[in-house]
């Protein structure tokens, strides 16, 4: 342990050396590599923020195990063969001691062996149950997966009575996972799929599809998975069409932006969330909200743009690895990861996360709420 | 038949945004024979300019006119910067620094503007019109509106005013357009302002439907590109016609088989006609005479 220790030191005396910098100062480096730019920027570019923020945040209050934290973030700009290139660098080059990121979960697939080889913890922002799911020694995740959000959709319906439903989904990544985890737990729910449509990531009118969803007879709700601008533009043809049944959106467009670029469609929609996202309106009896309201409030400080879950599910990943590494009271892989699988009772902007041998992400149907968007806002439906 | 109308007037909204990127190609290529792949961006600029002068509480009548500025600033500043210096260079690597341009003009707008996608609203209202059981928004009348128009004023400058002449003299004979005293680089100037111009006005008239952000010309371009090549390379009305075509066939597509089709769907019907027709639907074949 101690030689490790040793090594590790020189090695980064070394890399110091090589910079031209003197300071040889001993660190603890943690790594992340994150779609900072690309098409899952807006995942990245939070994430990226929120780990900085937080690492000033911990080495202004004296650091981790008296050592100061320093964040190697790379860019992967959404490209997994990029992101497992900076993995490599990471493990290699930069020793670090686990890292917090992938931002989506094709990085995140890409990294995984990686890590897993070098026996180094490895906490995942990607939300695809795939990266859990079978377990893998040294990875686990803090974002909710689609899974869950299809099952909490599925369970507003069944207690408003609506069992005939249509879908359209996008082909983006998130969309189409998304699409085919609704499809396989619906028969749990008694709810019957009528139309399935799909549409392209950046396609800009939606009404043909949904035309075709409109026709079928008995139709009683619409569910839409996908992110980025077209859940935006489906709310909007939704209204120009003139439905009469209750839009259901998913998790993937839980973000201001979402309402200000449906406008009035926006109304009446609703879709599940974490608790981040309406920080101000939780009742003062709830666990979450203090971690929530206090990560919010910073982050708009640091970052000048509102919050969003993504860098939520960055701030849950660092500050459980912080405190796995405080009660291993090591840098060691193995303990470390130990002690993040042992992660009981954690109380982060996702959840309350229970971690198990089993379970390496650790949320429960309770850490999202079911929102309404109303007059323009959200509003937490009981 | 309502199901057939709906998709008609997706497919002519659509359509109608193809159009608009489609007629700012021709100007250039019509003064210079290069295809601007930065088309888009300027798209991009025109939506994204207005929407952060929108949101900092510039009305909207006032924020999409200097958009419009900002664009032709951008145009002038890539003919100056990027095309003129090539001078000589062939079209091939014309095309390819306005590649280069289009993706440094998509990085600059990350920085300058933000990654989140945008819209402001539309000029006059979001009720829909109901024709025959189909929904037509204002907006989309806003779009077709402004391509009809922009084709016709395109038409008249080309086939009526001496600087359109000009233009049409550069990219015919470069040399012997100097010869009778044609300033050509100046025509090729005016090419790109005018180009970044209509692109600006395209992307003002489409973001209360499409949304914008800084990525969002790429795609735009592609489609425009293909429509500008289905109607004819350098001719208005085939820019116009090629847009609608491959919109409807898109949108008919999507309603009928499946939306994971319709881009193969009208890149086959692209393909098919550019296979009769090598120059498009209004493309003239250039003459060599030996």
């Amino acid at each position: 342990m101690l030689s490790r220790r040793i090594l590790l030191a020189l090695a980064m005396a070394g890399s110091f050396a090589m910079n031209g910098t003197a300071l040889a100062q001993d660190k603890i480096k943690i790594g992340a590599v994150l779609a900072v730019t690309g098409p899952a920027s807006f995942l990245g570019d939070p994430e990226a923020k929120t780990l900085k923020m937080l690492a000033d945040e911990i080495n202004a209050k004296g650091g981790l195990l008296g050592k100061q934290v320093e964040m190697v973030i790379y860019d992967s700009g959404g490209d997994a063969a990029k992101a497992k290139q900076f993995a490599t660098r990471l493990v290699e080059d930069d020793k670090v001691v686990a890292q917090v990121g992938g931002s989506t979960t094709g990085d995140t697939m890409a990294m995984i062996p990686v890590f897993e080889d070098a026996k180094l913890p490895f906490i995942s922002l990607g939300g695809a149950v795939v990266i859990i799911d079978p377990v893998k020694k040294f990875v686990f995740k803090t974002p909710h997966t689609d899974k869950m959000a299809c099952e909490k959709i599925f369970e507003d319906m069944k207690a408003r009575g609506l069992t005939k439903i249509g879908m359209i989904s996008g082909q983006d990544a998130f969309g189409k996972s998304m699409q085919e985890e609704c499809k396989k737990v619906v028969g749990k729910y008694g709810i019957e799929i009528l139309a399935d449509e799909t549409y392209g990531p950046r396609d800009t009118d939606m009404t043909p599809q949904l035309t075709n969803v409109k026709a079928k007879a008995g139709l009683q709700a619409v569910l839409n998975p996908g992110f980025g601008q077209g859940p935006a533009i489906v709310t909007r043809n939704v209204k120009q069409l003139g439905f009469t049944v209750p839009l259901y959106q998913s998790h993937g467009v839980a973000s201001k932006g979402f309402i200000d670029a449906a406008g009035d469609a926006a109304e009446g929609v609703r879709l599940p969330a974490a608790a981040l996202l309406i920080a101000e309106k939780l009742p003062a009896s709830d666990p979450q909200r203090p971690i929530v309201v206090n990560y919010s409030k910073a982050f708009t400080e640091y970052a000048k743009q509102p919050v969003s879950t993504f860098g939520g599910h960055a701030y849950d990943g660092l500050n459980i690895l912080v405190e796995a590494i405080k009660r291993a009271n090591s840098l060691d892989g193995q303990k470390v990861r130990d002690e993040i699988e042992k992660t009981k009772g954690f109380i982060g902007t996702g959840g309350v996360v229970n971690m198990s041998p089993t379970d390496h992400m650790g949320l429960d149907l309770s850490a999202f709420r079911m929102l309404e968007i109303k007059k323009g806002d959200w509003a937490v439906l009981q | 038949m309502p199901e057939l109308m709906q998709f008609l007037f997706s497919g002519l909204t659509v359509g109608a945004i193809y159009a608009l990127v489609a007629l700012g190609f021709t100007i250039i290529y019509n003064a210079s024979d290069v295809v601007n792949f930065a088309q888009g961006e300027f798209v991009m600029i025109g939506g994204m300019a207005t929407f952060f002068l929108y949101a900092a509480g510039v009305p909207l009548w006032a924020a999409a006119p200097l958009a419009i500025v900002a664009a032709v600033v951008v145009g002038i500043a890539l003919h100056k910067l990027a095309i003129e210096p090539a001078r000589g260079a062939s079209v091939v690597a014309l095309i390819i620094i306005t590649i280069g341009a289009s993706i440094f003009l998509r990085g600059v707008a990350q920085i300058a503007f933000d990654k989140q996608y945008h819209r402001f609203p539309a000029f006059t209202g979001e009720t829909p019109f109901h024709v025959l059981g189909a929904t037509l928004l204002p907006q989309s009348v806003w779009v077709m509106a402004g391509a009809a128009l922009a084709f016709v004023l395109l038409w008249q400058f080309f086939e009526r005013t001496l600087a359109g002449k000009a233009i049409a003299a550069t990219a015919g004979n470069r040399m012997a357009a100097k010869l009778v005293g044609i300033n050509t680089d100046r025509m090729i100037a005016l090419s790109f302002a005018l180009s970044a111009a209509l692109g600006a006005v395209a992307g003002v008239l489409i973001t209360p439907i499409t949304l914008t952000s800084y990525d969002v010309g790429t795609l735009l371009a592609l489609k425009g590109f293909a429509a500008a090549m289905l109607g004819g390379m350098g001719n208005p009305l085939g820019a116009v016609v090629g847009g609608l075509v491959v919109g409807v066939i898109e949108q008919f597509s999507a309603g009928l088989i499946s939306s994971k089709y319709k881009d193969a769907v009208a890149f086959i019907v692209i393909l098919l006609t550019l296979f009769a027709l090598p120059h498009g639907l209004f493309g003239r074949g250039r003459v060599e005479r030996v």
